[in-house]
């Protein structure tokens, strides 16, 4: 890696509330430029909610959360590709028919990037069946491949090898390791962290809405 | 970004969509047809009767059918949440309104055009007045169907039990639009009286409530 | 703050049996209608009070759109549950009147007409509230009740084309009525007024306490889970 790494997210107290129920509790994280993070911890520990907030879904109710230096985050919204734990695709729409219209929103009308993509994440371009009938492997590959259509700085990932298979799993960690090697940030929710053991940097662990650090966890 | 080329882009999906599925399509013409049916089972007017009760019973047929396809609008994107892949994306949101709303109007306006003639045989109707203004109450009054419509159906899909939510928001706030387009038809077919101040009413509440949903739909779109 | 209510309560309940006295002892009896017409007395100040509550609810509304403030809509969903109360009355003094005087139950005049699509409208306003799910409830709430403040006067417009057998304003267009009738009219008027900001201070203070409720119950769901 290149010089000492930067900030580029932070977390300052963040706290999002929905309705009754409290996701996030005073959330404060600084993240490195160019690292890959494994965030980890049990379900409804707030890992999702993260994510979401990060990508601009959701607000937050109380604190601030800044990103290549801005705390606005609709302005950086390019440099974000987000993959959800659904597929966020259409399934009626074949993958060259998805990734045009995804590219659309962001402006992107070039024909060979959706092709070049769909190669990247080891599916095959010139499929023409509806993506409801993929496997759950090759939805993924697809999904990652619309989260990375715009070349973000920096990926948020929600659990990208749930119910994959082993060997695409496998494809699909070495996939991020790449791109974080090409400079990218990546944050990566998973539930199988020894997939992810060769390429995560680092680890933050969740517990009830809060960071806690691997003391704290015993 | 151009508003124009992402509409375009995303009504092209959207038709696509529609006509691999045609779920809409299908249960909106097969509705849109019982309802035409039911309603000449219930009334048998004479020629006389009949052009004074038809204009209301045309627009409640398509104010039914309407929300049977209303409900389908976003029923795609939140499966396997596609909207929030638009919301990520830097593209304007009114850009996925307007889409919404031109393929809603296209879909209903389809659907008036099929059971019109129905309507017309079974109730044996006759424009005593000027029919060609027909067209414009037609187009003026499905668009403020389906203007709202779409809008409280992005508002809907945020609640249990989405499908009645529809109707019980969009019926209310979508009297006064019933009234006009229910009257400029009568006022056409009996030529009783002008249809002129309805058309105007139905065109006042056209714009202000387009420029409303404008306004206020990326804030709901983002309500999270 | 609650010794003040049980005393403000005591007052209102005074007012409002004073103002009532007025109503049916004090006023004049009408020389066409009769005694019916008393019921002019709860009628018009309720239809008054709802259309202020109402009103309430549409500024609340665009603050809470401007500046995300639960306090706002706190105020909002307020005056749109007590509006709702008033409006409701109105409804049921409106048919009330309108049997022994005009001989039906129901008709479609303006100010009925207009009345009922504003209920309807509110109606479905408090239905959303309680049908929708998790954070997002009050700016979607508050985007339909800009909605349905925007249709007022186009529905006032329409029905007034629609239907209009309906006899002329009694109060601001002619002037015709007796001072003693108006003074008892706006003195039952600000009966109800404190009766609805007694209403709306109380389902104020209630809704506040729900918001910190439902925060508390979010923190300890939290804590429950996963005890280590």
């Amino acid at each position: 890696m290149a010089a000492p790494a930067h900030t580029i997210i932070t977390f300052n107290n963040v706290v999002k509330q929905f309705g009754r129920f409290i996701a996030l509790r005073g959330v404060s994280l600084d993240l490195s430029a160019g690292k890959l993070y494994a965030i980890l911890g049990e379900n409804g520990a707030g890992k999702t909610t993260l994510l979401r907030v990060l990508a601009g879904l959701a607000q937050p109710t109380r604190g601030t959360v800044s990103m290549l230096g801005t705390s606005d985050l609709r302005t950086v919204t390019r440099e974000i590709g987000y993959m959800a734990h659904p597929s966020m695709l259409y399934d009626e729409l074949s993958a060259r028919e998805n990734l045009h219209y995804f590219a659309a929103l962001y402006g992107i009308s070039k024909e060979d990037r959706c092709a070049s993509l769909i190669q990247t994440v080891g599916l095959d371009p010139a499929l023409s069946r509806p993506v409801g009938q993929y496997s759950q492997g090759m939805r993924q590959r697809l999904s990652l491949a619309r989260a990375l259509i715009h070349d973000p700085k920096i990926l948020l990932l929600d659990e990208p090898f749930s119910n994959v298979d082993v060997r695409s799993a496998r494809e699909i960690a070495s996939l991020l390791g790449q791109l974080r090697d090409s400079g990218k940030t990546l944050l990566v929710i998973t539930h199988q962290s020894d997939l992810l053991a060769e390429v995560a940097n680092d680890q933050v662990w969740m517990e009830r809405g809060r960071i806690v650090t691997p003391e704290e966890r015993e | 970004m151009s508003v124009l080329r992402l509409t375009t882009a995303t009504l092209a999906k959207d038709f696509r969509l529609e006509w691999r599925s045609k779920d809409a399509l299908n249960s909106m013409l097969f509705f849109a047809l019982l309802v035409v049916v039911i309603f000449s089972f219930s009334f048998d007017p004479n020629a006389e009767e009949s052009r004074r009760i038809a204009g209301g019973l045309v627009w409640v047929a398509f104010l039914f059918s309407s929300v049977v396809a209303l409900n389908q609008t976003w029923a795609r994107e939140v499966r396997n949440q596609v909207l929030d892949a638009y919301r990520i994306s830097p593209a304007p949101s009114n850009a996925l309104f307007l889409a919404k709303v031109i393929g809603n109007f296209l879909f209903v306006a389809l659907i008036e055009l099929l059971t019109t003639p129905l309507f017309i045989a079974f109730y044996k109707l006759r424009a005593v007045g000027p029919a060609w203004q027909l067209f414009p109450v037609a187009a003026l009054g499905t668009w403020a169907l389906v203007v709202n419509g779409t809008f409280f159906a992005a508002v809907s899909i945020r609640t249990r039990s989405r499908e009645i939510m529809l109707p019980l928001l969009l019926f209310p706030i979508s009297i006064p639009a019933i009234i006009a387009m229910v009257s400029a038809t009568t006022a056409i077919l009996t030529a009783e009286y002008s249809a002129r101040f309805w058309i105007v009413l139905l065109l006042t509440y056209d714009v202000i409530f387009t420029v409303a949903c404008l306004l206020l739909f990326e804030t709901v779109l983002n309500a999270e | 703050m609650k010794r003040i209510f049980p005393i403000l309560a005591v007052l209102t309940g005074a007012f409002l049996s004073y103002a009532l006295y007025l109503a049916l002892v004090v006023a004049p009896t009408e020389q066409t209608m009769g005694d019916v017409q008393r019921i002019f007395y709860y009628h018009v100040p309720s239809a008054w009070t709802a259309f202020l509550l109402f009103a309430i609810n549409f500024v609340a509304s665009v603050v809470y759109l401007v500046r995300r403030n639960p306090a706002v809509d706190a105020i909002a969903v307020t005056s749109a549950e007590v509006g709702v109360v008033f409006c409701t009355i109105v409804l049921i003094t409106g048919p009330l009147w309108a049997r022994p005087v005009w001989g039906i139950w129901w008709t479609w005049d303006i100010r009925l007409t207009s009345t009922l699509v504003l209920w309807l409208m509110y109606v479905a306003y408090l239905i959303l509230r309680r049908f929708s799910t998790g954070g997002q409830t009050p700016v979607i709430a508050a985007a339909v009740a800009v909605f349905a403040a925007l249709d007022v006067p186009l529905v006032y417009f329409s029905i007034r084309l629609f239907r209009t057998q309906h006899p002329q304003p009694v109060i601001g267009s002619g002037g015709s009525i007796d001072p003693r009738m108006l003074h008892v009219l706006l003195m039952n008027w600000y009966a109800f007024l404190c009766l609805a900001a007694l209403m709306f201070w109380s389902r104020y203070r209630l809704e506040i306490l729900q918001q910190q409720l439902d925060e508390a119950e979010g923190l300890e769901s939290l804590e429950m889970r996963s005890p280590r």
